[in-house]
């Protein structure tokens, strides 16, 4: 088996497992496995209205998945994404509630402050890694804390007069789009898929076709050559997590400016940020992968919701199949061994 | 016949390439068996089938009689295979016991025993004579002693029969006669060894038998008695070989480097280049000589770069380059094949291709305006795989999937083909077959001829003799001899290298 070809089958033999040991513990507690499935199924797929909605709750899993991915390219595990995101989402609302401008000018400009804004979270941590060897990891689970407390300390404060929620944005600065919403039956379908799929795309070229990302790959690879070959590996930390903290900030955006058109005081993570790393992990932190393994994540999320109404499954059973897949995913290690051993039985 | 080995016309592919084709060795109970063959030929692939790493689509291993199926390493252990790799697989932060009895504890109501441990590892080192600390940290202890960490794990877990891939091309000359040593001992203690070694004169001095490869095909084996390093080197290579590389009296013209009363620390703040004064002229050799430790590393860390010096200065064609950052320096002619090539000369998960341009990525026609051109890098890659002989299937392959030697003539081709004023040449042709030495020692001179300055650090002292114009003695951090090679000995170099200093007339110190 081609290595290529096995990088392919290991995620979708974790998935299968996902799902086989869902069923095991779905028979185990009492319920109908084919039930839930075909609800989980038409809960995402057996209606425009889903798909929409599964589109819709794609988006931002593509990007805060391709955040964690490029930053692990690059050696760097960021697990600041959620709270990039939470920055990315309240910037790019404030924009979009601060003053009305003509669309072309307001809406890319709430997207880029988004963009900008989760940036600016994310260098944090990568000056922090780049300067002093603190570990990100450490410092971008602190920044989520803080990301989350000081936004709602805006949104309460500055951005609405003691209430847990903003005004919505202008129209001026919205991602939605009564012709794809006309289009799914009225999901909340938005624009912003397409930015999604733009920063995949984007992604997938900055790493594999130009210097920046052959740099990039390079000292994610071997830090000692890359500097010995005169790059300058702590300006390269620094960048990566720049331009992860965008993507993370964008998924925000995504939220903000298309979903809901607002921003609300938050009594925890969203977890978007937080899926992000097993969509990267299960995507093989390859832009493409994150398309498919998002799409994976979007779905069960969404389905997830019909199967409490259809089959009286509760929804917190998609949470843990989602967790085994993650698992799964994980020990691919244990995965190859079994392939391994499948092959070289089929040698003999 | 005794046989305790004997692999059987075992054949192994890599996609693309045939690594081992039909290849036959037995080996003798308590002989110790060479396995000689160029960079690439696929020897340390037969052993890792032998170590049940790879499975062979073909052919029979038996130990001691019985075939055998060795799919994993657990499997070769139980036989009583051992294996010493050449890249050790040690953990950095546990002790030598810990790390010997990793997967293999002495328990007691399922606690380790570290002291029983301990015991049980004194006794095996003080038996083989192996001088190990059982309770050093690895990362405390050099290279040779983590090499005989290696040792007593694969004595620890009961083998017979141990593999060496290369053991003496990252130890030092001393290190190497007490390894010699540590051998002979093993067999007296009626073990049997293969020992894969491209350095013919080691094979002479310790080996009962000798099996040849060349690109993957068995072509024979010889009783070491029988033969002579000449013989084997054409065997091998299948040409005649020439050891000492003719070359011309040099022509020494301007000043490329020049060092004057440079002060560098090494990690721990120790200055262990202490005001050292060197220079290096266009068109010649300089070698350096000295014992491993006397500050050589820190040297050329910090001529390139990547270490800061304290004080003092060092001119590249007359221009300060102290610690400029290794971009400038590079860029201001200085090439550099570096001593560790895992950690400093590849990026194992590049594709060699990519490998070829990892400091000239960012320039014509490499890249324009940010964008990578690949075609451009695959074709300078084809070149300088063809000109400088890699073996790989493709300048697809991964660095990773070459052989040692065949890696480290990749970068001796990446570095040479910038054509760089000056080249620092660290050990270059540690790991490299007689052929591949032959070839790279020419390359060296043709840039010297070609009017270029080149710095030489090696162990062996033959290299330096035989290919330095100069050659330059450290001695804790100072440079305290400079010696013509047509007038020295390796004895009279060894005495200078353990700081005797020369008293007869017609030989100064640099300053
Ligand atoms: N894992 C691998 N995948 C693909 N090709 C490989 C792999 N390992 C080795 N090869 C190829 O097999 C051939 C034999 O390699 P091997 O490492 O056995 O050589 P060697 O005789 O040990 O050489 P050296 O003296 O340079 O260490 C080489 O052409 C190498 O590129
Ligand atoms: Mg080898």
């Amino acid at each position: 088996m081609t290595k290529r070809l096995r990088n392919l089958f290991i995620p979708v033999i974790a998935v299968l497992l996902g799902i086989l040991s869902g069923t095991l513990i779905m028979i185990v507690s009492g319920y109908d496995p084919i039930a839930g499935f075909t609800s989980l199924w038409y809960g995402a797929f057996g209606d425009l209205y889903y798909t929409g909605e599964v589109i819709r709750q794609v988006t931002p899993y593509i990007l805060s998945g391709l955040a964690v991915a490029f930053a692990f390219r690059v050696g760097l595990f960021n697990i600041g994404v959620e709270g990039q995101l939470i920055v990315g989402w309240l910037a790019a609302v404030w924009i979009g509630v601060a003053f009305e401008l003509p669309k072309v000018i307001h809406l890319p400009l709430a997207i880029l402050t988004a963009a900008v804004a989760g940036a600016i979270w994310a260098f944090i941590p990568g000056l922090l890694k780049a300067k002093f060897r603190v570990h990100e990891v450490i410092v971008t689970i602190m920044m989520n804390y803080i990301a989350l407390h000081i936004t709602n300390y805006i949104i309460r404060t500055v951005l609405s007069e003691k209430s847990d929620k903003t005004k919505t944005i202008f129209e001026s600065a919205s991602l939605r789009s009564p012709f794809l919403e006309g289009l799914t039956d009225y999901s909340r379908l938005h624009w912003g898929i397409l930015i999604s799929l733009a920063c995949a795309f984007t992604m997938w070229f900055l790493l594999e076709k130009t210097t920046i990302g052959y740099e990039l790959r390079s000292v994610g690879f071997n830090h000692h050559a890359s500097q010995y070959a005169g790059m300058n590996v702590n300006r390269n930390i620094i960048l990566s997590m720049i331009i992860s903290g965008a993507f993370a900030g964008l998924a925000g955006a995504m939220e903000g400016l298309g979903t809901f058109g607002y921003a609300a005081v938050k009594g925890g993570f969203t977890g978007v940020g937080f899926d992000g790393i097993a969509v990267a992990l299960l995507g093989g932190n390859t832009a493409v992968g994150v398309i498919f393994s998002a799409l994976l994540f979007g779905a069960l999320k969404v389905g997830a919701l019909n199967m409490p109404l259809e089959s009286g499954i509760p929804n917190e059973l998609v949470d843990i199949i989602i967790a085994l897949i993650v698992f799964f995913v994980a020990s691919s290690y244990m995965i190859r061994w079994i392939i391994d051993r499948f092959n070289n039985k089929g040698v003999k | 016949m005794d046989y305790v080995i004997e692999m059987l016309n075992i054949r192994k592919e890599f996609p693309g390439i045939v690594a081992n084709d039909n290849i036959t060795l037995q080996v003798r109970k308590g002989e110790i068996h060479a396995l000689l063959g160029e960079n690439g030929a696929g020897k340390s692939t037969l052993m890792n089938v032998l170590f049940g790493l790879y499975q062979p689509e073909q052919g029979e291993i038996r130990v001691k009689g019985k075939p055998v199926k060795i799919t994993n390493p657990n499997i070769a252990n139980d036989l009583g295979i051992g294996m010493v790799h050449q890249h050790f697989m040690l953990v950095d932060t546990f002790t030598v016991t810990e790390n010997i009895i990793l997967g293999k504890e002495i328990t007691s109501k399922g606690k380790i025993d570290i002291k029983k441990a301990e015991q049980e590892v004194r006794k095996i080192s003080d038996r083989y004579g192996l001088a190990v600390d059982p309770k050093a940290k690895i990362s405390d202890i050099s290279v040779g002693m983590q090499q005989r960490v290696e040792i007593l794990k694969t004595l620890y877990r009961g083998a017979d029969i141990l593999i060496f891939d290369e053991p003496t091309a990252v130890l030092t000359p001393q290190e190497i006669k007490e390894l010699i040593q540590i051998m002979k001992t093993l067999i007296a203690e009626g073990k049997s060894i293969i020992l894969i070694t491209h350095k013919l004169k080691e094979i002479m001095e310790v080996c009962d038998r000798v099996t040849v490869i060349r690109k993957g095909k068995g072509i024979g084996t010889l009783n070491v008695k029988d033969t002579n390093p000449n013989e084997l080197a054409s065997i091998m290579v299948g040409r005649e070989v020439v050891f000492k590389t003719e070359k011309k009296p040099s022509v020494p013209k301007q000043e490329v480097l020049e060092i004057i009363n440079l002060v560098v620390n090494d990690s721990r703040g120790v200055p262990v280049v202490n005001g050292l004064n060197l220079t290096v002229h266009a068109g010649e050799i300089v070698g350096i000589a000295g014992v491993d430790g006397n500050g050589q590393t820190e040297l050329i860390e910090a001529i390139t770069g990547l270490r800061k010096s304290e004080s003092g200065t060092i001119k590249l064609n007359g221009k300060e380059i102290q610690n400029m950052s290794p971009r400038k320096i590079t860029e201001a002619g200085v090439g550099h094949i570096p001593q560790d090539r895992h950690k400093h000369g590849l990026v194992l998960d590049f594709p060699i291709g990519e490998n070829m341009v990892l400091q000239t990525y960012h320039k014509k026609p490499f890249s324009k305006n940010g964008i990578l051109n690949f075609k451009e890098i695959y074709r300078k890659a084809r070149t300088l795989i063809s000109e400088f002989d890699v073996r790989t299937p493709s300048e697809y392959t991964l660095a990773r999937a070459l052989s040692g030697g065949n890696q480290q003539k990749a970068i001796i081709g990446r570095e040479v083909d910038r054509d760089p004023d000056l080249l620092i040449a660290a050990q270059p042709t540690r790991g490299l077959d007689v052929g591949a030495i032959e070839f790279i020692h020419k390359r060296l001179i043709e840039q010297r001829d070609n009017g270029k300055a080149v710095l030489l650090i090696s162990f062996e002292l033959d290299e330096i003799i035989n290919v330095s114009d100069r050659i330059a003695v450290i001695y804790e951090g100072k440079i305290i001899a400079i010696v013509d090679p047509k007038e020295t000995t390796e004895q009279e170099l060894g005495l200078l290298m353990a700081g005797s200093k020369r008293k007869e007339a017609g030989v100064g110190t640099n300053d």
